[in-house]
């Protein structure tokens, strides 16, 4: 597990206003920074803002761009939008899970690598898409998946 | 330089064009989502490169633009050099220093790029003679691919901003309402409410403040107009929330942008700046006395935050759940005061509806569905990419004549449109004209604008078991009868494809739809049903085969399908590197062997094989 200290934490956080209409942004520039949300950090968040715990953590199960669990190194999303599902997307995900020895929404042990679905990134024109953390790859080629993945 | 007065502006407007055509040549680049997976990134750098080492004349590094999507992402990435509008397509990084050479500096063609008509076998040199170009009427379109969307003095030169100026200087916010209502524009996102309409209610209501927010969540999938625009003319969408801004006496605006599009908020945010700098955002615009400003917000990736009361709770930093419509946000919205919600592509509209008039746009489309619609095309279709044409045109027009038909000679079996709570269409529909009412009528909606093509190897019980799988998935959990009702019937939809479903179990799919449909609270589970409905009405045999015969004609679901082996197999050994689970042995150049005991049909083999040899039954 990263060490995560609590200076980073309240600077990440004192960027945004002290009041409850940031909390999703602060959320955001959490999870930004540590690449999920660590539970400390929620706490911290909560006290800052004035808002319970409890409200923290109901925003953080819904929106489905917060995770509670640490991720990897390399976030490879794999798009499941309608185009992406029609060309195959299930194909690249069963590759990945394959190769990768994780499932969806996993993260392998030595915290190298996370595979999540997204419901469309808005690139359908290349379906199928995957994205290995920022970088795009569209028409991806099931036999291509992987070495993508671990060569990115 | 700030803008004081709207005179300044014409005068800045002369002083940008001046130096645009001061430029003989200019290479546009198109980073558009589908040209930069395809690395155009790279190629935009090294025409830099060889530009900044080259001395060429009148062609200088200045000359060089990155544009938002050109559109026809299909044949990308994409190189557009005017004013010739030569148009090379699937240009690599490698090409460009022959392109320099050959056409910058020489004015001669690079044949190889150029783009090949499919029925004529001829090239084409100008885009806007390519078929999918020629049909196209770019109205909220018109700057995407044309200009560098960090450039506001590219926005200006294109007359950004006059539409604005124009309604500070010589219109009444009244006026202004009544314009857009005129115009008959109704509301992008997929409602179709007309959108003067919205903005006359809002204005007539009392209150301290009234906000105005976009709504760029954009959430269907196989929709991404909204982002084209966003990343591609992040002005536009300014210019026209300023406008509405001032319609109802708004001072506070929000663009509320999907977590999924990073690029889309970071021109925006640059957008806003610069707007901002040169006094058109902010305090006192263009020096008329009239104060607005925009925030971005971020989404947090939930579907049922583009429904717009979730929306407005997301904004204002709380848990995306819809609330019951009793009061309407153009009321009770944004911290319960009156708010105007549009979408990405009604707010780039408005700057051209005020600029050409009411009467100019509503003579565009049918009487009913005014203007113009921006579509992306995806799936089973020759020209992906993204569109704009007049309502009214068909599908058949939009599929065969625009999109280029369904590509390896297979057939055309449905268009999904819509997203999630739209429906597919079958061929006998492709005469249709595409307005708001006509596709409602139909089964299906026009929705955010998203068209995506199914060939004969799609199967219609697993689309409607993909939507109810999203949908089931993206509910806030609210209401009963969305949480519980729609996860039933994909529950009921997953036992078909899986061949152990009766004809009760379809008649009990049906009653349970006009449930969710009549009780739901918000839009998604009222229209959740649809893409079930829609394909119980057009694919009913479908269905049936499934369930009384145990067979999927489309090949799709695993449990009713075989993988084998036939003797067009070259033993090439593609399959065998690509099985999962090793259920494929065999040499190399000898027959392959699949033991269908280990194979988990998951067809990785058939997406791979180059001869024909997997055959599925």
């Amino acid at each position: 597990m990263r060490m995560i200290e609590i200076e980073k934490v309240r600077e990440v956080i004192g960027q945004n206003p002290a009041d409850k209409a940031s909390l999703i942004a602060v959320l955001q520039d959490i999870q930004k920074e540590f690449h999920y949300l660590p539970q400390m950090a929620l706490k911290e968040a909560a006290d800052y803002m004035g808002v319970p715990l409890s409200k923290v953590y109901s925003a953080a199960t819904f929106y489905k761009a917060f995770s509670l669990k640490p991720r990897g190194e390399k976030i490879v999303r794999v798009c499941k939008g309608t185009a992406c599902h029609i060309k195959g997307a299930d194909l690249i995900l069963e590759q990945l899970e394959t190769g990768l020895g994780i499932k969806a929404g996993e993260t392998s042990e030595d915290l190298k690598f996370t595979i999540e679905i997204v419901n469309c990134v808005g690139a359908c024109a290349m379906a199928p898409v995957m994205i290995v953390n920022d970088k795009y790859h569209g028409n991806v080629r099931v036999d291509k998946a992987l070495k993508l993945v671990k060569k990115d | 330089m700030r803008i004081d007065s709207t005179e300044k502006l014409g005068q800045w407007q002369k002083e940008c064009q001046k130096r645009i055509e001061a430029q003989k040549k200019r290479v546009l680049v198109c980073l558009g989502p589908g040209c930069l997976a395809g690395g155009s990134d790279q190629i935009l750098e090294e025409f830099k490169n060889i530009l900044a080492q080259k001395k060429i004349k009148d062609v200088t590094v200045e000359s060089i633009k990155k544009t938002g999507c050109h559109g026809l992402c299909a044949r990308g990435p994409l190189v557009v050099i005017e004013p010739e509008g030569i148009f090379y397509s699937k240009v690599k990084k490698a090409n460009v220093a022959e392109i320099v050479e050959k056409t910058l500096e020489k004015g001669e063609l690079v044949e190889k790029l150029l783009y090949t008509d499919p029925e004529s076998k001829k090239k084409i040199v100008d885009y806007k003679e390519i078929p999918f170009y020629a049909r196209q009427m770019k109205l909220s379109l018109r700057n995407v691919g044309q200009i560098d969307p960090d450039s506001i003095s590219d926005y200006i030169a294109r007359g950004g901003y006059a539409a604005l100026a124009k309604v500070l200087k010589s219109m009444k916010p009244a006026k202004v309402i009544d314009e857009v209502s005129r115009s008959g524009l109704r509301g992008r996102g997929g409602g179709g409410f007309s959108t003067g309409r919205k903005w006359a209610s809002c204005a007539k209501i009392e209150s301290d403040i009234r906000y105005v927010i976009c709504n760029g969540d954009e959430g269907d999938p196989g929709a991404f107009m909204d982002r084209c625009i966003m990343e591609g003319d992040p002005h536009s969408v300014l210019e026209g929330m300023i406008i509405c801004a001032f319609a109802i006496d708004s001072p506070e605006g929000y663009i509320y942008v999907r977590e999924e599009y990073p690029l889309a908020v970071v021109n925006l945010r640059n957008a806003i700046d610069a707007a901002r700098q040169h006094g058109l955002l902010g305090k006192d615009i263009m020096g008329s006395g009239f104060d607005f400003d925009i925030k971005i917000n971020r989404g947090g990736g939930a579907f049922v935050c583009g429904e717009s009361s979730a929306l407005m709770k997301s904004v204002a930093g709380e848990v995306g759940e819809p609330r019951a419509k009793y009061v309407r946000s153009v009321a009770k919205g944004l911290h319960d005061k009156p708010t105007v919600l549009n979408n990405v592509e009604s707010f780039a509209t408005i700057p051209v509806i005020i600029d050409k008039g009411a009467d100019w746009f509503a003579s565009i489309g049918t009487k009913k569905s005014t203007g113009t619609k921006a579509f992306s095309l995806a799936g089973k279709i020759t020209n992906t990419g993204l569109i704009e044409v007049p309502m009214g045109i068909t599908l058949r027009e939009i599929i065969y004549d625009i999109g280029g038909g369904i590509p390896e000679g297979r057939k055309f079996k449905a268009v999904q449109t819509g997203g999630p709570s739209g429906g597919c269409l079958p061929e006998a529909k492709l005469d249709l004209p595409v307005d708001f009412d006509t596709l409602t009528e139909a089964g299906s909606m026009m929705g955010s604008g998203g068209m995506i093509i199914m060939d004969d190897r799609t199967c219609m019980v697993d689309v409607a078991r993909y939507f109810l799988n999203f949908l089931v998935e993206e509910s806030c959990g609210k209401c009963v009868p969305c949480r519980e009702g729609l996860y039933q019937l994909h529950k009921l939809c997953v036992k078909i494809c899986e061949g152990k479903a009766d004809e009760d179990d379809l008649a009990l799919m049906e009653r349970l739809s006009k449930v969710i449909q009549t009780a739901s609270l918000c839009g998604l589970g009222t229209s959740g049903p649809n893409p079930f409905l829609s394909t119980v009405m057009y694919f009913r045999d479908e269905y049936l085969a499934h369930i009384r015969d145990r067979k999927c004609p489309g090949g799709v679901c695993k449990e009713l399908i075989t993988y084998s082996i036939n003797d067009k197999c070259t033993g090439c050994m593609a399959c065998i590197r690509v099985c999962p689970v090793n259920a494929i042995t065999g040499e190399k150049k000898k027959l392959h062997v699949l033991d269908q005991e280990l194979c988990t049909k998951c067809g990785s083999c058939y997406a791979v094989c180059n001869f024909d040899a997997i055959d599925i039954v």
